[in-house]
């Protein structure tokens, strides 16, 4: 309870909340990484997934990136692109590492999404007259909806989790109280740094969790109609 | 470059002379005169290897370091196995209880599902003020992250029981424990392992982060890798992180063949 208490007190104090290394600062950093990294993601893969998907190509590839992805360390990629002349550009592994572990979970759901779309409905479209890119856009897109967007909310609490370890690296972000807090062998500022951290995580979580539930039931994947 | 003097054991010294304690490499041609005095005061060649360029790959990292290698690898094995298996243990009854009685499933999913939120880092840290510096701090938070998959694994596994199965069974004057034991769990048996498997990698690649309190296996050499830059030691253990993985990914599918053999038969 003791350790509780002052990490209460640490996080209280209005000290630790401004400044350069801030948790105001820390917590801006991390919300651009995730929110810039996210975005980048999003650009390579989706439109990767959703050609692949429409084409029916790909699929073996598409679907074990994510296990790949898996097997991978984040930290040793970190370190790895950190010794690279990457390294030289402040935040350059940071974000290389980043969108390499956004990817797969956003380019194996969007893909599983677009195959998952019944296939009487396409041929149905298909003998409407409509050409590859309406089909593309007006039908397959619009079902796959749900598990794209499953995809991105998996890669937004990767991206938050990846974020936290970049601080192991050097990277900026909330992780870097815990790291200061380890340096200073101050139990009390890890743990106020880890509660910080998880509460941003289940709040990004949480976020998505509220716009599927908000969203129109056609994008929550309950009907179809 | 932002500053990257985060604390940690140094489990090896980083790229270091031949005979130790010199400073680290950086990578640059070695300019130092022929003649330059080594330890002991003899004079020695200039070392002109692998390790003294600061290569990424290195055959003399690998003969020089072996020992540092083989016990960061079994450190990374053993941190890996306990883990998964305090995990499976903990499982196999929270699912099975989720399963029997229908209002305990929306609470043991959900907290599963708020630990495996939580960010492997933040997950270690929490648990600092209760396991201090200590190998039992990365195998606590190990298992509550293998938790949320084996559970989710196993309960899907037990769902996937066709009631007529079961009923049969039930026909066929089964009680309920023999019920579950010869009959649910091993139909459960494909997703379960399906479940250890993805559980499995996740603590192989999980077990680096580990470093920060110097239980990391393979990850203590990446951080003190990082710490001096030396090329050979990251790649080296990176890799073998990587190897780990899918070896053990590749046991427990034979694992799994051989328990489930009508699976096979099927596909």
């Amino acid at each position: 309870m003791n350790i509780l208490s002052e990490a209460w007190s640490w996080l209280t104090t209005s000290a630790h909340w401004y400044g350069q290394d801030g948790i105001w600062t820390r917590l801006a950093q991390h919300l651009v990484l995730t929110v810039v990294c996210l975005l980048i993601s999003c650009l390579i893969a989706l439109p990767v997934a959703l050609v692949l998907g429409h084409l029916g190509k790909g699929g073996a590839l598409a679907v074990n990136i994510s296990n790949i992805g898996r097997a991978v360390p984040t930290f040793a990629v970190l370190v790895l692109l950190l010794l690279t002349p990457i390294g030289r550009f402040g935040e350059g592994p940071t974000v290389v590492a980043l969108v390499l572990f956004a990817v797969p979970p956003l380019l194996t759901n969007a893909y599983v999404g677009m195959r998952e779309v019944d296939q009487d409905v396409v041929r149905a479209a298909r003998g409407m007259g409509m050409t590859g890119r309406q089909m593309l856009f007006q039908v397959e897109v619009p079902l796959a909806l749900p598990l794209i967007m499953t995809g991105v909310r998996i890669a937004a609490v990767q991206l938050v989790a990846t974020a936290t370890i970049a601080a192991l690296a050097g990277g900026g972000g909330l992780g870097r109280i815990i790291t200061a807090g380890f340096n200073l062998a101050s139990t009390a500022q890890v743990v106020a740094g880890a509660v910080l951290v998880a509460a941003f995580a289940l709040i990004v979580e949480g976020l998505f969790e509220l716009a599927q539930r908000l969203a129109p039931g056609r994008v929550r994947g309950g009907n179809t109609g | 470059m932002p500053d990257r003097s985060v604390a940690g054991p140094l489990t090896d010294p980083g790229p270091s002379h031949p005979c130790g304690g010199t400073s680290p490499r950086t990578g640059e041609p070695d300019g130092r005169p022929a003649t330059a005095p080594g330890c002991n005061g003899r004079v020695t060649a200039p070392p002109d290897d692998c390790l003294a360029r600061n290569e990424w790959i290195c055959g003399a990292y690998l003969s020089s370091r072996r020992d540092i290698l083989w016990g960061a690898v079994l450190q990374h094995l053993q941190l890996t196995a306990v883990s998964v298996l305090i995990g499976l243990v903990i499982a196999v009854p929270l699912a099975l209880a989720a399963r029997r009685w229908r209002w305990a499933a929306g609470p043991v999913l959900g907290v599963t599902t708020i630990l495996y939120t939580v960010p492997s880092l933040a997950m270690f840290s929490l648990l600092l003020p209760v396991y201090g510096l200590s190998a039992s701090l990365v195998v606590a938070g190990l298992v509550l992250y293998s938790l949320t998959l084996l559970v989710r694994n196993i309960l899907a596994g037990l769902r996937a029981v066709p009631e007529e199965t079961r009923q049969a069974a039930r026909g066929m004057g089964y009680g309920p424990v023999r019920l579950l034991v010869a009959v649910e769990l091993p139909l459960a048996l494909p997703a379960a392992m399906a479940g250890l498997r993805i559980a499995t990698v996740s603590a192989v690649s999980l077990v680096t982060i580990g470093a920060i309190v110097g239980y990391g296996g393979l990850g203590n050499l990446i951080y003190s890798g990082m710490n001096t830059y030396f090329k050979a030691q990251v790649l080296t253990a990176s890799v073998l992180c990587v190897v780990i993985a899918v070896a053990a990914d590749l046991l427990l599918l034979l694992a799994q063949r051989l328990l489930t053999p009508w699976t096979r038969r099927q596909s």
